[in-house]
C-alpha cells in the first residue's frame, strides 16, 4: 500500500514491513500491540522518547477510529501496517468506517484546555506528516510518518 | 488500572496505578470527580501512571476544571518522566500545579 505524494513528500527509501496485524476495533485491544508499535520504532532507529511518542500517536489514532469511524461498534476491524524508512517510521492504518472527509478532522487550538479534541492534536504534535486517503478497496487510510532524530 | 482515595488531614488523595486509557477512562473520570466534590483540595498522586493517553488526560482537565468552579484545589504530584512528556506535548504542563511528592504538595497549599 502505498501514495506516491506521500512517499515524495517523506523524500526517503521504503526499506520493508516490520509489522502488519488486523485487530478487533475495541477499546481493550489497543494496549496489545502498543510493545510491538515501540519496539519497531527502535528498529528504525527512533530515540526510546520518541518510539513511546510513535506508540501514543497510533493508540490516538485508534480511538479516532474506533470511537468516531465504528462509532465504539465493536464489529469492525483495523489493519495496523508498521514500514521502516531509510529516515524514519511509517504507519498506515486502514479501517472499514463510514468514509471520513478530512476537512472535517479538527483538533484544539493550543490555548484550549477543554477535554476534547485532545488525541487529534497529539497525533499531529508527534508526527512530521499525518495524511488521510481513500483506502484501495474502500473504507479509510491514515498515514503518518515519524523522522528518526539526525535526517532531514 | 487501579485507584485508591485516601483522606490525608483536609486533602483527597487519589492514587493513579497502571494504564490511564480509553478503556479505563470512565472508572477515572469517575474517581476524580468524585474525589472533587468531596474535597476542597485534590492531589493526584501519579507516581505508578504507566501510560496515560488522551483520554486519561481529558479526566485531568474535566476535574481541574470542575475544581476551579467550585473554588477547589487540584493538583499532581510525582508525575513520572512519561507522564510528564505527554503533558508537555498537551503543553498543559503548566496548566496543573505539579509537586514532586505529597510533602511538597501540602507545603505549597499552606
Amino acid at each position: 500500500m502505498s501514495n506516491t505524494a506521500f512517499d515524495t513528500a517523506v523524500q526517503s527509501e521504503c526499506l520493508d514491513t516490520l509489522l502488519h496485524v488486523r485487530f478487533p476495533a475495541k477499546v481493550d485491544r489497543i494496549k496489545l500491540i502498543r510493545p510491538g508499535i515501540e519496539r519497531s520504532a527502535r528498529m528504525c532507529g527512533l530515540a526510546p522518547d520518541s518510539s513511546r511518542d510513535v506508540v501514543l500517536a497510533v493508540d490516538e489514532a485508534c480511538q479516532n477510529i474506533i470511537v468516531h469511524g465504528y462509532q465504539s461498534d465493536n464489529g469492525g476491524e483495523i489493519e495496523l501496517t508498521l514500514i521502516r524508512y531509510s529516515t524514519g517510521i511509517v504507519v498506515e492504518l486502514r479501517d472499514r468506517a463510514p468514509i471520513v472527509d478530512p476537512s472535517t478532522i479538527r483538533h484544539r487550538a493550543l490555548n484550549d484546555i477543554q477535554p476534547g479534541k485532545l488525541g487529534s492534536y497529539l497525533m499531529h504534535a508527534i508526527m512530521d506528516r499525518v495524511e488521510y486517503f481513500l483506502a484501495p478497496g474502500g473504507g479509510n487510510l491514515l498515514r503518518m510518518y515519524k523522522r528518526k532524530e539526525g535526517t532531514t | 488500572m487501579t485507584e485508591t482515595v485516601a483522606q490525608i488531614t483536609n486533602r483527597r488523595v487519589v492514587h493513579l496505578a497502571g494504564e490511564i486509557d480509553l478503556e479505563h477512562a470512565p472508572q477515572v473520570r469517575k474517581v476524580l470527580l468524585g474525589a472533587v466534590e468531596e474535597g476542597r483540595m485534590i492531589l493526584v498522586d501519579m507516581a505508578e501512571v504507566e501510560y496515560i493517553d488522551s483520554s486519561g488526560i481529558a479526566c485531568l482537565i474535566e476535574a481541574l476544571q470542575k475544581a476551579r468552579a467550585i473554588s477547589a484545589d487540584l493538583a499532581l504530584i510525582a508525575v513520572n518522566p512519561q507522564a510528564m512528556r505527554v503533558l508537555a506535548l498537551a503543553r498543559l504542563d503548566t496548566v496543573f500545579a505539579i509537586h514532586n511528592d505529597l510533602t511538597s504538595a501540602v507545603q505549597a497549599a499552606s
